[in-house]
Parts: structure tokens; C-alpha cells; sequence
């Protein structure tokens, strides 16, 4: 509280003074400007315009003056307030903004430390090819056919043309169920899916299988008992080995990429005749006359070995019971495992099976 | 097959010029492919020389050398030799073998020779005080077979000082090594592929096989007495009889350098001469000592159990399917396949009964395959021969063992049954083009198979095609257009994509099992592939009792280890042996995954039918193979070992327990939209306290948890591996088309927590059912507290649930919910015995 009103005199009123207020104004803006932190501003507005302040001490004196001069009074006091005010809000932006900044870079982190707690898993690449040829050819229409890996004899040998004195079937070295009378076998190659889609299915018939087979081979760098192959099987009027080679050219720029090509040689399988092996352009060198002698992918061949294929052989239509008077059909078969070992530069086949998991997890979920 | 090329040529006018790589590149696309051009490599002056003079030198190191003067003919020093020996010119050679004497004629590199065994040139240097101006050379150092131990000696008489040797001992020869298909027996002969070559070429053929068989009177006095009991098994049967054959003959080296570079032995005039012939003509003899045999020659099929010791000195049981020739004591050779022991040709044989005879090739494959015995005349007969050929093949050995051995042909040929005919192909005239989709004409087809020996008659648009004799494998269509295509070029083949129509794209389980290994890998496992072999060890290491139905296994007749004996059952065979590779090569933290068949024996072991294949099996005999063939599903097995979430800079890490396991297994099924349950189990491998049976529609369809400790201690792994593996075809199976449609509330959610007070063997999985399904208006009840200690009575355990409360048409009110908490309280009390902790 002020001093008694004694002697009625405006002038008389000191905090209202326009001198004085100016100084309280002064005074406040000064403290303004020398809060460094939010805090401080908080305490200075305590001091300055809180209900205590010197100001609003002043404020309450006006009520003194006579009413001609209260006018003039409070205007002085409103602006010297506003000025306050103003200069509070514009400080307090101003460290807010300060102390914001500060916070940011006090929580910086090195964004380069490893987040490596819980890696993600990855997908064998046989799997991942095996997709990946299924999608080319689901592309072209065809559809994907599985069958046993146990399969009988007959399905893995006589309806493909493999008679049991047949010379062809001992080159293919076979596991045999026990006992050998069961005649069934660990299925030689993915031909007995061809067999099965054929006694179950009418033409137009367009199926690729891709599937795991067993030859007893010993494990060594090139050679292993369980591999993976791809076959394909066309049957439809009119199908001819022209069909064929369309259908490896595209198969093989679909893989390898735009100016690919397959060439045939004759060979001979029991299931297809005539039968060819057929050979990849080399897609390294690509046959080019000034990489071709240097490459070692196809060790200057500029061609290099990719499967077996040929026309269905008409006995293997009749004993899966399709006319051959009116349907043809071709069929071919890559290994899954060599073109990953041949693209990859994989020199050791047992890096596929032994489940070493630096072997899988270059390749990811997806080839 | 290794065809010299020097000997191809005798029988194809080749062009002088061309080069042997043209000449394999040419064959290879007429199907006879080319595995590698042999050659020795040696190159430089290689010639013959006669050691003059010979002094024995002992050396410091106990050594004893010859320091040797050796006549090279024109190859020889002009200049005086230094020491010993006479003043002829010749060259100074130090060698260290000893197998040879003075006058002896040898081999010897001069300065410049390169010799691929030695991998360096030639040269004159210094050795043991002396100047060696070359090298006497062992059979090792050419690349030959024979005696390594010391130097060659040659024959005297044989060449002559100074000779080239490199042509003496077959080392410029080129060799064609061949690959034959089943399908082109003909080609396992100079004969055919000589005959190929002329085809591939356009040149002329002078055919080895002709010569004067029929000269020989058929039944002359010295024809062998032979009876043929059954002719399906030998429709031709000749003999011939040479006598008084020098066995003291020896085989002339261009001869015998023949044969070696085709890959055989060179063993005495007799065999050697017979198995040239062989080689020439692709047609396998057989010789016997005539004064060996006792009577006749029969020829029949053995009787079961009948024995037989054939010249490889195995003596062998035999069947009625084989075919054997015998004499009055029984079998002397299993036809077609080897000759016996106690008729064979030996070192003393004058007198030579030479048997050609056409066996049926099926018989010969079939006794080859069950006797295990592959013999170049097995190769060639149970391929087909030219059956055209016994008695100018046995003339072929006669004339050469008359030419050689000084022998003399008794007059009688020995000659029963006729050559098969074969049968005529007919085919439409455009048969070659519809299949090849090659432009090809009835002309240019008709060209092709007349240039591969066929006789073609056209009649309007068909075809009349008479196989040549020599090509047994010719009997349908398409065969033949096999053989127009090889002549027209396989290159020629247009490029034509088919166009399908349209397809349905993968199938159900095709696209989940895709799905199901996308959400493997998201969960960190990295997958492996192993080998589907396993066996007892495999079960006793991971604790399978005597009983369990996985110790049942496909087993195999041929495993490639006797520890691995057949097909797997479960795949935490093959993903422990994975994961202890993965430990052993210094791998912590191993998360990996397999998807890939079990293999389930059936309940009653039965056998496969065997069907013809003139016809489609009906669907009733189909289905006789899946009642046979072993169940095999795909599964889907997992181990995990070290911390699943890896210990680093931002703090400790958490190891794998047997709740991950359990885990991935659930995300496996959510994503697939399959409800599983889980329940506890007790089953081997995995901990009886720790392992969790996973069940959909009340069978249960996998296991998941922690291994057992001993299990682990039996593969040596850290202890806590977590293993799963469940039947991915019965999720697939399970997965319906159409996953659960969306179906929540957007008005507000109430919240309750409820401590409840069960025994400590309590299952919570079952409680947390029951409380979410205790009323319509509690959406979920998730478990997140279990505690045990002094705040609950001994035995007991508390479980904390939160509650989420929410009704699909109002905002709850406090009665709602108080309805709700009670009712889930009462069904945790009255299914679970569950009390509210207080």
C-alpha cells in the first residue's frame, strides 16, 4: 500500500509520475533483455508486471488522481505495460526458440552406430531361382507342376521311354527304395512330373517343374546326390522343335537379360526325339570376338552348356495316353544348381548344401 | 569312344588340310560330341638311338651313372667325343637307369624336344662332370603306359639310328575322344563314325567291312561244329578256324599302337587282333584255344543257379535269362558279355575257333546290368550291332592272324541264321518339317536319309524308309527325322515363342509356401537346404525313444553311407548337422530355416506297379501309386541358438528361448490366417518341460521349444538351442481363400486389469481364451504379469490380464463393465479354478 492520500494533489502521486514510469518501464525492458534463460524471464515477469510490481503498484494509484488527470495517467502506465508485455513475448520466442536449439543438439546421436540387434533372415537361391523361373513362365501362361520325390519306377523310368534293359538307364546312377521290388526310386530327374501332368491333364498342356532330384553321386565340387533341376513340357497342336527354341531364347533373355540365345546340338535322351543339348550364349563374353579368347566363364567357347531338351518322344505320349497323330510337344530341363554356382562363380558345389549361413545371406529374401 | 584320327582317315577321304578341331566341331554336331582332342604333345627332335658304349660311374652321393656315346643317325656330333668309346660320331649322354646294355636300341630326346611330362624343353647342360647332349627317355617321361622304372628299350630291328620316334611310337597321333549316345551304337566303331565323318563331309567311305567272308565254303571240313538251341537269344552265329598260329608272334606295333590309342590293352596277337577287329567294325569277337574245347559249341539259354568263371576270373551264377555258350562240360562263355576262363586264348594258342555272333541286344543289357560286368563287347551289344556283319568280321581276324601269327584258315565257314530284316518306317513326307519346324521338302528329307544309308521309297506324301543294318535304332518316325535334322543342320531350327492359353498362375499351395518363406526371412531365419538322408544315429542323438514312429524310414537299397541309410522324417536331422557346422566355423547367433519333404513310410509296406506302356494307365492303377509311395509333406523346421536379440553398443542383449520358437511358429500360421493352438507336450527332441505341441483343429501338427539338454550334449552344441518344425502342408490345407474380415468399434474403449490366482502348473494360454470369450464385450485379454512369491500362497502363481472393453453400438457404462469384469472373473473361477487376487 502507498502512503495516505493526505494533501489531494495529483502531482503529489510520486509512482505516477511520468518520469517514474518511464524508469519502471526502463527498468523491466533491461531485465528483459538480460534473462538468458526461460526461468529468468519467468522471474522477471514476477518482478516487472506481476501483481506486486512496481507497476502494477503504480496502477492502483491512479484511482488517486483527480479525474482529468487518471486519463493521461493510466494511458502512461497502459503503454509503458504494453511495451513490457511486448518485449516479454518477444524474448521469450527468443529463448524458447534458443533453448529449443540447444536441446536438439545436446540429443544428437551418431546415426552411423550399427543397428544390427536383430538382422533380417534370407532365402536360399535355389529357392529364389526356382520362383523366379516359375514367374517367367507363369508370365508366358504356362502353369508350375510338383510331384514325389519317392516315385515309382514306372513314372521315373518306363512311361518316359526307359525301359527296364534300357542302356540309358543305368547312366542314370539310382537310388532304389528297399527293397528293389517296391520299384520305387528316389526320382532321377523332374521328367516323372511331365508324366504325371500328362495322364492327368488334356492338352493344351504348358507346365514347368522345378523340383529337387537324386543321383548317387558322391558329394565332391562338382558333383552332389541332391540336386535341382527346372523341366518344362509344352503339348498342343501344332508344336514343333521351333517352339522350342522360342521358348529357350525367351526363357534365357528373361534370366540373362536382352540378346540372348541358345544354339541346339543333337544328342540323345530317351523321352525326346529328337533330343539336343543345348548351349547358353555366353553371358559373360557374349561370344564378342574381343572378350570371347580371355573368358573364363565359358573358357573361350563363347557358348557354354545349359541343358538337355527335345520333342516328346510319340512312345511317352502313348503311355500317358495323349494321340500323337494330334498333339506334339517339347520338352527341356536345366540345372537349377549350376546356373547358380556358374553366375555366381560358386566353385564349390557343397557350398550350396553344407548350410553354412554366410553362403545364403548374400542373397537375401529375393534374387 | 577314342578314335585315332590317323586311322579315320584309312576309311574317309577327309581333306589333307583339315584340321582335327574342324573335323571334332563337325562330328559333334552330327550328335557324335566331342569330349577332348589327346594328344601327346611332344614336339622336337625325338628319335631313335643305339647305345655304342656304355661306362658305369659311381658319384659322391653314391649314385652310380652311364656316361653313354649313343648313335643318332643323321642327328649325330660332327665333332671327336671327348671320352670313351670308339671315334664314330655320336652323342654323349649321362643316364641314370640301368635296365639297358650296349647295342641296345633307345629312345632319346635330343636338345629342343618338348615333352609335356617334364613341362620343360630339352637341353644340353652339365650333370655329374659331363656335358649330356640330351636325354634316353622312360615310357613315364613320353606320357606312355608301361614300366616306369627304367628306360625304353625297343625290339632290335625294330628302327633304325637317327628314326623319327615320335612316329614310331604313335606320339603325333591325334585322338578323338567321343561321346556315344545309347541311341548310336554304330558310332563305338571306326566303321561308323568313319562313315559319319564321310556323311558330314560329302566324301567318299571305303568301308572296312568289305572283304571276301563268303570265299569261305560254309560247310567245309574245318567249319566248328556249332548248335544254336535258341535263336531269339542269338539269331547269327559264325565261326571260323585259323590253325597253326605262331604263338611266339607278336603283334605288329602299328597294330597294337592302334588299339592302346583307342584305350585298350595291347596283350598277344590273338586278343589284340580280335579286339582291332572289334574297334573297326563295332563288332565284338570271341576267340577260343580250339584244343581247350571239348565238342561242340552250343549255344542256349543257362539254367538257374548254373556257374560260370569268366575271364576277368569272377566266377558268376547265372539265370535263364542269360545266354551262354557251352561244350560238352558245360558253359565256356557267357555270350555276348566275356568269354570263360578255361577256354581263353593264352600265350601257347595255335589253333583259334573265332566266334561272331549277333546276340539280342535286351538279353545283354539285362545280364550286364544283373552280373555288374560292363565289357567293351557288352557296351556294343546290348546296343545293337550290325547283324549284316559275323562272317565278315571273323573273316577280318582270320586274315589278320594268317597275315601276323602265320596261321592257316581251314576251309569251312561256320555260319547259322540270317540277319534280321529290319523293319520298314513309314512317315509322312513332311513329318521332318512339322517336328523340326525346319523348312524341309520331301526332297531334301529324302537326300538326308539316303546320305545316312536308308533306302526311301516315296509314294505321294509318304514315306517308305528302310534302315541300313548297321542302324538298329531306327525304328519310328521320329527317329528318322532325327537323322534328316543332323544332316539339314540342328542350327537351322527357327526361333517361335508358343503362345499358351491363358493360365491360372501358381496354385494356392504354390503361393502360400512363398509366403510362408518371406515371413521366415522377416523373421531373421536364413535358409539352408540339406540333404534329406538319415538313420539310427541321427534318432539316437536326438533322444527318439525305441517306439517312436520316426524311427520308421524309407530306407534305401544303395545309401551313400551306411550312417545315413534312407529318407529323413523330420528335418531337424539335417538342421542340427547344419547348425553344428555353423557353431564349429565360429557362427554364435545361428538362425536358420528349412522347408523341404519328410518322408513317411506307409502303414503296410506294398510295392509299385509296374505298367505297360502301350496305354494310359487307367485312373484306378494311378491311384495305386499313392497308395504305395511313402507320404511326403513339406514341413518347415527352424533352429535358433545364441541371443535373438544381439548384445551391442545400446546395451545387453536377450538370448533365444523357447518362446521364440513358439513365436515364429505363430506368425507362420497368422500369416497364412490359420487359428493354432498351443498346448504342452512332452516330445523328444526338444525339452519335456519346454516344448509346446502345436495343434489346428484338434491334431497336432508340429512341436516347438527348447531342446532337451541332452540332446544337445549328444551334438556338442551350447546349451538352450530352440528348435520347431511343423507340417507346412497341413497350415496350407488349413488357409482358408478368403482371410477374416475387419470388425472393430469405433466407440471408446474401457480398460480393466485383472490379477487372478491359479496353481502354479496352470496353463495361462487356455485362461486368457476363456477370459476373452467370458462376454461379447470384452474385445481382447492379454496376459502381462506373471508372478510368483510371498504375495501369493505356495504353489500358486498370480497371472495379470488387461482387459480391452468395448461394445459395437454405445459408449460402455459403468454397469456394462462391471457386468463384463464379473463375468470373466466367474468363468476364470468356475473352468480354471482361478481366484481374483486380493
Amino acid at each position: 500500500m502507498s502512503a495516505p492520500n493526505s494533501s489531494y494533489d495529483p502531482v503529489e502521486v510520486t509512482p505516477l509520475r511520468s518520469d517514474e514510469i518511464d524508469r519502471m518501464r526502463d527498468e523491466a525492458l533491461a531485465a528483459i533483455a538480460a534473462a538468458v534463460t526461460l526461468d529468468d524471464l519467468k522471474q522477471v515477469r514476477i518482478d516487472h508486471v506481476g501483481d506486486r510490481s512496481p507497476i502494477a503498484l503504480a496502477n492502483r494509484e491512479i484511482g488517486a488522481l483527480q479525474p482529468q488527470a487518471r486519463k493521461e495517467a493510466g494511458q502512461r502506465v497502459g503503454q509503458a505495460r504494453g511495451a513490457i508485455n511486448q518485449a516479454l513475448a518477444a524474448r521469450t520466442a527468443e529463448l524458447e526458440e534458443a533453448e529449443e536449439q540447444q536441446a536438439l543438439v545436446t540429443e544428437a546421436v551418431d546415426v552411423t552406430l550399427p543397428w544390427d540387434v536383430q538382422p533380417i533372415g534370407a532365402r536360399h537361391p535355389v529357392t529364389t531361382l526356382s520362383e523366379h523361373i516359375a514367374d517367367i513362365f507363369v508370365a508366358m501362361g504356362w502353369e508350375i507342376a510338383e510331384g514325389p520325390e519317392v516315385e515309382a519306377e514306372w513314372l521315373n523310368f518306363d512311361a518316359l521311354n526307359l525301359g527296364p534293359d534300357h542302356p540309358a538307364r543305368t547312366m542314370q546312377d539310382t537310388f532304389w527304395v528297399t527293397p528293389e521290388r517296391a520299384a520305387m526310386v528316389l526320382r532321377t530327374h523332374t521328367s516323372p512330373v511331365q508324366a504325371r501332368t500328362m495322364l492327368t491333364r488334356t492338352p493344351p498342356i504348358y507346365v514347368a517343374c522345378p523340383g529337387r532330384v537324386f543321383r548317387t553321386d558322391e558329394l565332391d565340387a562338382t558333383h552332389s546326390p541332391v540336386f535341382h533341376q527346372v523341366e518344362g513340357l509344352a503339348i498342343d497342336e501344332g508344336l514343333s522343335m521351333a517352339h522350342l527354341k522360342g521358348t529357350l531364347d525367351h526363357f534365357a533373355q528373361a534370366i540373362y537379360g536382352d540378346g540372348m540365345t541358345t544354339r541346339f546340338r543333337p544328342s540323345y535322351f530317351p523321352f525326346t526325339e529328337p533330343s539336343a543339348e543345348m548351349d547358353l550364349l555366353c553371358y559373360v563374353c557374349h561370344n564378342e570376338p574381343d572378350a570371347v579368347a580371355a573368358c573364363r566363364t565359358c573358357k573361350g567357347e563363347g557358348w557354354v552348356e545349359w541343358g538337355g531338351c527335345g520333342v516328346v518322344n510319340p512312345r511317352v505320349l502313348i503311355a500317358c495316353g495323349i494321340d500323337p497323330e494330334r498333339y506334339s510337344g517339347f520338352a527341356f530341363g536345366i540345372g537349377i544348381d549350376r546356373t547358380i554356382t556358374s553366375r555366381y562363380d560358386i566353385a564349390d558345389l557343397r557350398d550350396l548344401f553344407d548350410g553354412d549361413i554366410r553362403f545364403t545371406e548374400p542373397f537375401g529374401v529375393e534374387l | 569312344m577314342k578314335v585315332p584320327v590317323s586311322w579315320l582317315r584309312q576309311y574317309v577321304d577327309l581333306p589333307a588340310d583339315l584340321s582335327t578341331v574342324d573335323l571334332a566341331a563337325r562330328l559333334t554336331a552330327f550328335d557324335l560330341k566331342l569330349e577332348e582332342i589327346v594328344s601327346s604333345g611332344i614336339s622336337g627332335p625325338l628319335v631313335v638311338g643305339r647305345v655304342l658304349n656304355l661306362v658305369k660311374e659311381e658319384q659322391k652321393n653314391g649314385k652310380t651313372i652311364n656316361w653313354c656315346r649313343v648313335d643318332v643317325g643323321a642327328h649325330n656330333d660332327p665333332s671327336v667325343p671327348d671320352a670313351p668309346g670308339e671315334d664314330v660320331p655320336s652323342r654323349g649322354i649321362v643316364c641314370g637307369a640301368h635296365n639297358f646294355v650296349e647295342g641296345d636300341l633307345v629312345v632319346v630326346s635330343l636338345p629342343g624336344t618338348v615333352l609335356p611330362a617334364l613341362g620343360f624343353e630339352i637341353s644340353a647342360r652339365k650333370t655329374y662332370g659331363h656335358v649330356s647332349d640330351g636325354m634316353i627317355c622312360s615310357s613315364a617321361e613320353l606320357g606312355l603306359p608301361g614300366d616306369a622304372s627304367g628306360i625304353i628299350v625297343l625290339e632290335p630291328g625294330s628302327a633304325a639310328p637317327g628314326d623319327d620316334a615320335i612316329a614310331l611310337l604313335g606320339l603325333g597321333e591325334e585322338v578323338l575322344d567321343l561321346e556315344v549316345n545309347p541311341d548310336r551304337a554304330y558310332a563305338l566303331s571306326l566303321r561308323g563314325v568313319a562313315r559319319d565323318a564321310a556323311i558330314a563331309f560329302g566324301v567318299p567311305f571305303h568301308d572296312p567291312a568289305d572283304v571276301e567272308a563268303e570265299t569261305v565254303a560254309t560247310a567245309g571240313p574245318g567249319a566248328y561244329p556249332v548248335q544254336v538251341q535258341d535263336p531269339t537269344a542269338c539269331p547269327v552265329f559264325a565261326a571260323l578256324t585259323v590253325t597253326g598260329v605262331d604263338p611266339s608272334a607278336v603283334t605288329p606295333p602299328w597294330l597294337a599302337q592302334r588299339i592302346e590309342l583307342a584305350g585298350m590293352r595291347s596283350i598277344s596277337l590273338a586278343v589284340d587282333v580280335t579286339n582291332y577287329v572289334m574297334l573297326e567294325l563295332g563288332f565284338p569277337i570271341h576267340g577260343y584255344d580250339r584244343s581247350l574245347l571239348k565238342g561242340p559249341l552250343v549255344v542256349r539259354r543257362a539254367s538257374d543257379g548254373e556257374k560260370l568263371t569268366t575271364l576277368d576270373g569272377v566266377t558268376r551264377t547265372l539265370t535263364a535269362e542269360d545266354a551262354v555258350v557251352t561244350d560238352d562240360r558245360g558253359p565256356v562263355g557267357l555270350g555276348g558279355v566275356m568269354g570263360g576262363e578255361e577256354v581263353e586264348m593264352t600265350s601257347t594258342t595255335t589253333d583259334v575257333v573265332i566266334e561272331a555272333a549277333v546276340w539280342t541286344a535286351p538279353m545283354i543289357a539285362r545280364t550286364a546290368r544283373t552280373q555288374r560286368l560292363t565289357s567293351e563287347a557288352a557296351k556294343r551289344n546290348e546296343r545293337g550291332v550290325d547283324p549284316t556283319l559275323p562272317a565278315h568280321a571273323a573273316r577280318r581276324v582270320a586274315d589278320l592272324l594268317v597275315e601276323h601269327g602265320g596261321g592257316t584258315l581251314e576251309d569251312g565257314l561256320t555260319l547259322i541264321g540270317e540277319a534280321p530284316v529290319p523293319a520298314d518306317i513309314v512317315l509322312r513326307a513332311d513329318l521332318s518339317a512339322r517336328v523340326t519346324g525346319v523348312d524341309i521338302d520331301t526332297i531334301a528329307a529324302v537326300e538326308a536319309l539316303e546320305a545316312n544309308g536308308c533306302a526311301v521309297e516315296v509314294d505321294h506324301d509318304w514315306l517308305t524308309v528302310t534302315p541300313p543294318p548297321w542302324r538298329p535304332d531306327l525304328t519310328d518316325p521320329y527317329d528318322v527325322v532325327e537323322d534328316v535334322l543332323r544332316v539339314v543342320g540342328y542350327d537351322q531350327v527357327p526361333s517361335v515363342i508358343p503362345v499358351a492359353p491363358a493360365g491360372r498362375g501358381l496354385s494356392v499351395a504354390q503361393k502360400l509356401r512363398r509366403r510362408a518363406g518371406n515371413i521366415l526371412a522377416g523373421e531373421g531365419l536364413v535358409e539352408v537346404k540339406t540333404f534329406p538322408f538319415a538313420g539310427p544315429a541321427d534318432w539316437d542323438r536326438m533322444g527318439l525313444p525305441a517306439d517312436d514312429v520316426r524311427r520308421r524310414q524309407v530306407l534305401l537299397e544303395n545309401p551313400l553311407s551306411a550312417e545315413e541309410p534312407g529318407l529323413t522324417t523330420t528335418l531337424l536331422s539335417g538342421l542340427l548337422r547344419s547348425l553344428v557346422l555353423n557353431i564349429g566355423r565360429g557362427h554364435a547367433d545361428v538362425h536358420i530355416t528349412e522347408t523341404g519333404r519328410v518322408f513317411l513310410p506307409q502303414a503296410v509296406e506294398a510295392e509299385a506297379p509296374i505298367y505297360g506302356v502301350d496305354r494310359r494307365p487307367t485312373v484306378e492303377e494311378l491311384d495305386a501309386f499313392a497308395a504305395v509311395l511313402p507320404h511326403q509333406p513339406y514341413h518347415v523346421g527352424l533352429v535358433m541358438s545364441g541371443e535373438r536379440v544381439r548384445s551391442g553398443w545400446a546395451g545387453a542383449g536377450r538370448p533365444v528361448t523357447w518362446a521364440d520358437a513358439v513365436a515364429v511358429v505363430r506368425h507362420l500360421a497368422t500369416a497364412l490366417h490359420v487359428d493354432i493352438e498351443v498346448e504342452a507336450a512332452d516330445q523328444a527332441p526338444w525339452h519335456p518341460g519346454r516344448c509346446a505341441a502345436i495343434v489346428l483343429d484338434g491334431v497336432t501338427i508340429g512341436h516347438a521349444g527348447e531342446l532337451h539338454p541332452r540332446v544337445l550334449k549328444a551334438y556338442g552344441l551350447p546349451p538352450r538351442v530352440v528348435a520347431a518344425e511343423v507340417d507346412l502342408d497341413a497350415l496350407i490345407a488349413a488357409s482358408p481363400a478368403v482371410g477374416p474380415r475387419p470388425d472393430f468399434s469405433a466407440y471408446p474403449v474401457a480398460k480393466e486389469d485383472l490379477a487372478l490366482v491359479v496353481d502354479v502348473s496352470a496353463a495361462a494360454g487356455p485362461l486368457a481364451t476363456t477370459l476373452a470369450s467370458s462376454s461379447p464385450l470384452i474385445e481382447s485379454a492379454r496376459l502381462f504379469d506373471v508372478y510368483t512369491g510371498e504375495q501369493v500362497a505356495e504353489g500358486k502363481k498370480s497371472l495379470a490380464f488387461a482387459l480391452r472393453l468395448r461394445a459395437p453400438d454405445r459408449t460402455l457404462t459403468d454397469e456394462d463393465i462391471k457386468g463384463a469384469r464379473e463375468a470373466a472373473v466367474s468363468a476364470a473361477a468356475s473352468q480354471h479354478g482361478a481366484t481374483l487376487r486380493t
